[in-house]
């Protein structure tokens, strides 16, 4: 408690001193912190560096369960499709589906619109044995995240393989930092398969499912 | 102490438990072990999730911890983590588990409200198949709202009655996934209209106000900008919101920091009970700022049973100050998330500006939690002089290895719709859409 890193107005008060003095930087250093204030034309800038570790609290078998530990235990989703109920960890394990999905350039303007973005962004891949269904066209995640085949825990799944989709049907939801994606499917035509798991984390533009579009 | 939380607020209130000489345990769930609010408290506790009750209270007691600290969202307003400590000898810091009932579920708010005399939209409950009967009742366009909990999470416009179902349903999957809690309700959606929250403060008998904030600068019912006092609301209007939100914390027997959210109509003086947030808020500086108060302490005092120190009469509101909420975002690319590692973290510092951040060089921004990074708080004798120094301020950061809010930030601090004070709702949208064209038009 002796070596706290400064309060705001702490820094205040040194920056009122160092104004009367002909320095530029200061750099001040103590086994738990670091604070460098420069002068600039414009004004002070600070950035601190907090330097102490944490200092984990033995509590039975868990309390010094590291990172890759607590995640594993929060990787299990059991099987159930859907958004966890609650704001928990996800399985950040990067699987990107079979082989035959392939991965190809990520969307490069994600997220810009609300919804139907992905109408004039899904890919064709042509040339897959597809001349009398139809093409295999990928419907790829927006963004990076966990993607979740239906719409809350224990709900039916948005689409299953064979279920007939329309260019604004709802195919999943892909979750990046609490915020809940619908991706549409894009395309009309039927689900042909899936490339992503329920839970599981999508690369940004990595395939989730492939659609045989109409013809 | 234990603190329940993560980010910012994590830190935020490691500070004021340092000044006050209370020691401090924080929870730490995947991806946050080696964060700087688990380098700053005293002890780290692991956890599964910042969800779980059980795994909260159960560091709790690990720790030897008097009172929990609940920050904002996770379980912040969760009656059930009221319950467990009151169970377990533990302080929560934080409204007693009725009122969290009454004021976390949205629509029991909505009931308090009435009964306490607060104007409010016209809305109610969805149920099974009712959506479009309520929906038509109250008239298009309509917002889609989650009952289990705020912070934007559940909202949707609806003004095509063949796009209310889906609405409903996505609004109720996301209100799932963020509150546990899948119920949604719809209100009359009114635009243009303005955010303005009074902060509450009570100690179960009396209840005062700290001010009033505006928050209408926002981006799909997320707060990006906030500043108090609300600029440019006539004095009718601020003093009927005060006695409004007092009025609510009373007719509650409110102990605790809270907030009352009001949807305004500048223009025809009308103003409309949203919800009230029984929690610190992320915003709490800018009021901070103009009391020179420390909120976390007169939470902390009142949790612990004391009585109120101050009188309304006391409170005094000097100034103005404006918040910035630097997220980890890419307003370049439809504000898409950017996590990632932060390579480097320079701010500001002088008079009149307050950086509150859990970020420094090297640290971890994970996937699986809100974008905020930061918040920059600037304050100035009026509002033209805190927006000069804003500008400054803004200059001076820098943040390195990931994509984030700043250029959006420098932008609208030099915006003259902005400088002008009262914008609405809608005016960030407005703004971006304007902003957008020329980048879409060029892409084809």
């Amino acid at each position: 408690m002796d070596l706290n890193p400064l309060t705001n107005d702490d820094v205040a008060d040194i920056l009122a001193l160092l104004d009367s003095l002909p320095y530029d930087e200061l750099d001040l250093e103590t086994p738990r912190f670091r604070l460098t204030l420069r002068r600039r034309a414009d004004g002070w800038t600070q950035s601190t560096q907090i330097l102490s570790a944490p200092e984990p609290l033995a509590v039975g078998g868990n309390a010094s369960a590291s990172d890759e530990q607590a995640v594993t235990d929060e990787a299990a989703p059991g099987g159930e499709a859907g958004p966890p109920a609650g704001q928990t960890t996800t399985a950040m394990s990067h699987r990107r589906g079979q082989d035959h999905c392939r991965v190809t350039s990520p969307w490069s303007r994600a997220g810009a619109e609300e919804h139907g973005r992905a109408a004039d962004e899904a890919d064709v891949t042509s040339g897959e044995g597809d001349s009398e269904d139809g093409e295999l066209v990928a419907v790829r995640a927006p963004l990076p995240g966990t993607f979740y085949r239906a719409p809350r825990p224990g709900a039916a799944p948005f689409v299953e393989v064979g279920s007939r989709v329309g260019a604004d049907t709802v195919i999943g939801i892909v979750e990046t930092m609490k915020l809940m994606n619908s991706v549409p499917a894009g395309v009309a035509g039927v689900v042909a398969e899936f490339c992503v798991a329920n839970a599981e984390f999508a690369a940004q533009g990595a395939a989730l499912l492939r659609i045989r579009a109409d013809r | 102490m234990l603190i329940a939380n993560r980010g910012e607020i994590a830190v935020r209130v490691i500070r004021t438990c340092r000044r006050l000489g209370i020691e401090t345990a924080l929870t730490v769930a995947a991806g946050d072990a080696d964060s700087v609010p688990a380098r700053l408290a005293d002890k780290t506790i692991a956890i599964g999730s910042y969800l779980d009750v059980g795994e909260v209270v159960g560091a709790a007691v690990a720790a030897g911890a008097e009172a929990i600290h609940p920050g904002y969202g996770f379980l912040s307003e969760n009656p059930r983590l009221a319950r467990a400590c009151e169970a377990a000898g533990i302080v929560f810091i934080g409204p007693g588990a009725d009122v969290l009932e009454a004021a976390g579920d949205k629509l029991a708010a909505r009931n308090h409200a009435v009964a306490a005399g607060l104007p409010v939209l016209p809305g109610g409950l969805v149920r099974a198949g009712a959506a479009g009967e309520i929906a038509g009742r109250i008239g298009y366009p309509v917002l889609v709202k989650a009952a289990g909990g705020g912070g934007g999470r559940g909202l949707r416009v609806v003004r095509d009655p063949a796009d209310l179902a889906g609405a409903v349903a996505m609004g109720s999957a996301e209100a799932q996934a963020a509150f546990g809690d899948g119920r949604v309700y719809l209100e009359r959606y009114v635009s243009p209209a303005r955010h303005v929250e009074v902060q509450l403060l009570g100690d179960g008998e009396n209840v005062i106000h700290l001010g009033d904030r505006d928050c209408s600068v926002q981006r799909r019912y997320a707060k990006l900008i906030e500043e108090a006092p609300a600029p440019r609301l006539g004095e009718t209007l601020r003093v009927g919101m005060r006695a409004a939100a007092v009025a609510f914390g009373q007719h509650l027997k409110y102990q605790g920091l809270g907030t009352v959210e009001f949807l305004v109509d500048a223009g025809r003086s009308e103003f409309w009970f949203l919800e009230v947030n029984a929690r610190i808020q992320v915003e709490h500086p800018v009021t901070e700022a103009v009391t020179g108060l420390d909120l976390v302490a007169e939470q902390i005092a009142v949790a612990e049973g004391r009585r109120l120190g101050l009188s309304q009469a006391s409170v005094r509101l000097d100034g103005h100050a404006i918040e910035c909420r630097i997220n980890a975002e890419d307003p370049a690319a439809g504000f898409r998330p950017s996590p990632g590692r932060v390579t480097s973290a320079v701010f500001p510092a002088g008079p009149g500006i307050r950086v509150d951040t859990h970020i420094q060089a090297g640290s971890a921004v994970p996937p699986q939690y809100d974008s905020l990074l930061a918040k920059l708080v600037v304050s100035g004798a009026n509002r033209a002089d805190a927006l000069d120094r804003l500008r400054g301020a803004l200059a001076r950061c820098e943040i390195g290895g990931v994509a984030t809010t700043l250029p959006l930030h420098v932008a609208l601090a030099a915006d003259d719709e902005f400088a002008a004070g009262g914008v609405g709702t809608g005016y960030l949208a407005r703004w971006l859409e304007l902003e957008t064209r020329p980048v879409r038009d060029k892409n084809g």
